[in-house]
């Protein structure tokens, strides 16, 4: 395409000399879009608004924040009690970083669902998946800083995690805190590096913008734009798509800062660090939960953690290990189920990882209870001593078939959501891409609109409603 | 000067070896500047200089326990029971994670010293205080994972894979010992 001409001599000059004007009208104005995306393609622009929020507010945050161990604590206090709206600025950044995990979480399933992982976006897929290590160990970083209860001990038991790297784990280990425990001069490398890794995740996301727009967005037809018949020009189509999600989406986010801005996160942060008393449970953030569940799944230290690392890995060879050459999920009857189930194990990952993993679920009870608990309840619906209810228990099952009362372990229902997890990215996937009939792929995006393909209009037009 | 690009046999030129030499001249100064950067992010030379404490052991009773700082970490000092000593001894090496003779793990017998850190992933167990629940091996219980240490701080349930860590200690006279 021809560049563009601007009125602007400066522009002009400018433009001349470094052309970043042509740049962004190239990428960011004509730039060529699927005309038939729908909502779920709102949340990578989504994703690139929270990393700006973050950025902002965490900029100022640490203008005013101390990392020291005796002082960190309370300059958080500090913010949120005597600095001028610091209370908004910290609750934007603290709920900030659950909406930006949202944000992405939706953007990966998306991803998942349409086939964005396959050719020729796998390295698109995989800087994403790169992004997200990043994020994740970021937030992990920003969470040590306001210095309470959970920060300490959450860092403490993910810093251990690397104590399990067999013969040189413990050297690892001392090396991360640069001590003999999580210490000050923890809290202080984690703090730069807190503040580093956003700035790594903006050069990551500028790749991932270059990948994206070799080839272009996917679709939710998963099918290859055909020319100028089946794009639009991304401004004004889609900068106002993108806006609109966007007021939707700072209403969901406003509502949790300006209204349960402590609803997301654990209350035991609010006492200060106590190195020699460690607090009943330890549960990370929400987001992290599905991986918390699947490390303590596997009773083996090693092995758990090598599990948990595994479970973000994989992802990144996902793109061959789904050989199907249909990519979205719309034409695949049977990969759909698959998908829908997969989103129903993370659910129930997230709740296993939030609780006791000796504790029972008793779902037609609603209710969670501690195994004493259970196998007394178990032991009076069916009138024996607490040591045979307690055997008839068993590890993993409880169940009265004339109460209808019927309880599962945490840990066991963890393992089987570990379990279906793995399974359906080493067995699933690949064998589907080898049974799995798929339906009538549409020939081009405007085909079924403009009148062609019977057989697969309705399938089409579906699809296209949300468009 | 055309023929200095080829001067030599067919099997390696000078200008062979002059990259062989540049390049591993590169990689000695990358690691060389690397090790220190590594370096600094080790335990530091005044973070190393705490690693000794002295504690007075005279008033702890028998049947209780007392916790010091010790390079940041807690250390447990238990005055152990006559039972809690006979139960830590009768114990079947056989029946162990990671077996060890009590006669191993302690100085004195009527004292045990170890670092209250669980080795799982590093919580501090309870069972210190009367009040506290200390499992089914009278010891202590981690409440993050659920390992249970019996009365010589050895594992006997849960995740951990090896027992309290004894820590280095002398006893430098009936009341006084120094740890580390
Ligand atoms: C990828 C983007 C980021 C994520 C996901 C993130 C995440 C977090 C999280 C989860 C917390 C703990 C909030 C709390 O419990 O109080 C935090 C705190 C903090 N972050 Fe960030 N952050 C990001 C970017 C930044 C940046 C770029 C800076 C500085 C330039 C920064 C500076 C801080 C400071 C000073 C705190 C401590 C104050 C507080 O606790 O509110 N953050 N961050
Ligand atoms: S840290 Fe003690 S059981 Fe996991």
């Amino acid at each position: 395409m021809a560049a563009p001409v601007f009125k602007n001599p400066v522009i002009r000059w400018i433009d001349h000399r470094l052309p970043m004007f042509s740049y962004l009208h190239h990428e960011a104005y004509e730039y060529p879009t699927p005309k038939n995306l729908n909502y779920w393609w709102n949340f990578g622009s989504l994703a690139g608004f929270m990393l700006i929020i973050m950025i902002v507010t965490g900029l100022v945050l640490a203008m005013q924040y101390t990392p020291h161990v005796d002082y960190a604590f309370n300059s958080v206090e500090r913010i949120m009690r005597d600095v001028n709206w610091g209370w908004l600025l910290r609750y934007l950044h603290m709920n900030g970083a659950s909406m930006f995990f949202l944000v992405v979480y939706i953007h990966i399933f998306r991803g998942l669902y349409f086939g964005s992982y396959k050719a020729p976006r796998e390295l698109l897929w995989q800087l994403g998946v790169l992004i997200y290590l990043l994020m994740m160990a970021t937030a992990f970083m920003g969470y040590v800083l306001p210095w309470g209860q959970m920060s300490f001990w959450g860092t403490t038991v993910i810093t251990n995690l690397f104590s399990a790297v067999p013969w040189i784990g413990d050297s690892i280990v001392t090396l991360l805190w640069g001590g003999f425990s999580v210490d000050n001069p923890t809290l202080n490398r984690l703090f730069v590096l807190h503040f580093l890794l956003p700035f790594v995740i903006v050069a990551v996301v500028l790749m991932h913008i270059v990948a994206l727009h070799r080839f272009g967005s996917n679709n939710p037809l998963g099918i290859d734009t055909k020319g100028p018949q089946d794009t639009i020009p991304f401004h004004p189509y889609y900068t106002v798509k993108d806006m609109f999600g966007l007021g939707i989406f700072l209403i969901f986010y406003a509502f949790w800062v300006f209204w349960a801005p402590n609803a997301l996160g654990d209350p035991v942060n609010y006492e200060v660090a106590n190195p020699l008393s460690t607090p009943e449970h330890i549960v990370p953030e929400w987001y992290y939960l599905p991986f918390y569940a699947i490390l303590r799944s596997i009773p083996d230290k090693l092995l758990g953690v090598v599990a948990m690392f595994a479970s973000i890995l994989i992802l990144f060879v996902l793109p061959w290990l789904d050989r199907s050459p249909v990519r979205s999920g719309t034409f695949r009857p049977v990969f759909k189920w698959f998908f829908w189930l997969l989103i129903f194990d993370c659910v129930i990952l997230m709740f296993c990882g939030k609780y006791p993993p000796e504790a029972y679920w008793m779902p037609f009870d609603f209710q969670i209870v501690d195994a004493d608990t259970f196998t007394d309840r178990v032991a009076e619906l069916r009138g024996v001593s607490p040591d045979e209810a307690m055997n008839a228990v068993g590890e993993m099952w409880g169940v009265n078939a004339a109460s209808g009362s019927f309880g599962i372990k945490i840990v066991r229902l963890g393992q089987l959501g570990t379990l279906y997890y793995f399974a359906y990215f080493l067995i699933v996937l690949p064998l589907l891409s080898i049974f799995e009939r798929p339906r009538q792929v549409p020939v081009s995006i405007s085909k079924p609109v403009l009148g062609g393909g019977q057989s697969v209009a309705h399938a089409t037009a579906k699809s296209m409603e949300k468009a | 000067m055309a023929d200095t690009t080829h001067g030599g046999s067919a099997s390696g030129t000078r200008r062979d070896f002059m990259n062989l030499l540049v390049n591993s001249v590169a990689a000695f100064g990358a690691a060389a500047v690397a090790w220190p950067i590594i370096s600094s992010l080790n335990p530091s030379q005044d973070v190393l200089a705490l690693s000794s404490t002295e504690v007075d052991i005279s008033q702890i009773e028998v049947g209780r326990a007392i916790t010091v700082k010790w390079r940041g970490k807690p250390v447990f000092i238990r005055h152990r029971t006559p039972q809690e000593i006979k139960a830590a001894e009768d114990v079947n090496l056989g029946n162990l994670r990671d077996p060890q003779p009590d006669s191993a793990r302690v100085e004195k017998p009527e004292w045990l010293i170890v670092v209250g850190i669980c080795t799982h992933l590093g919580c501090v167990p309870q069972g210190q205080k009367p009040s506290e629940p200390r499992g089914q091996f009278g010891g202590w219980f981690c409440p993050c994972h659920g390992s249970e240490y019996d009365t010589s701080g050895r594992i006997r349930r849960g995740p951990a894979p090896t027992n309290l860590v004894v820590p280095q200690y002398t006893f430098e006279s009936d009341t006084l010992v120094k740890i580390g």
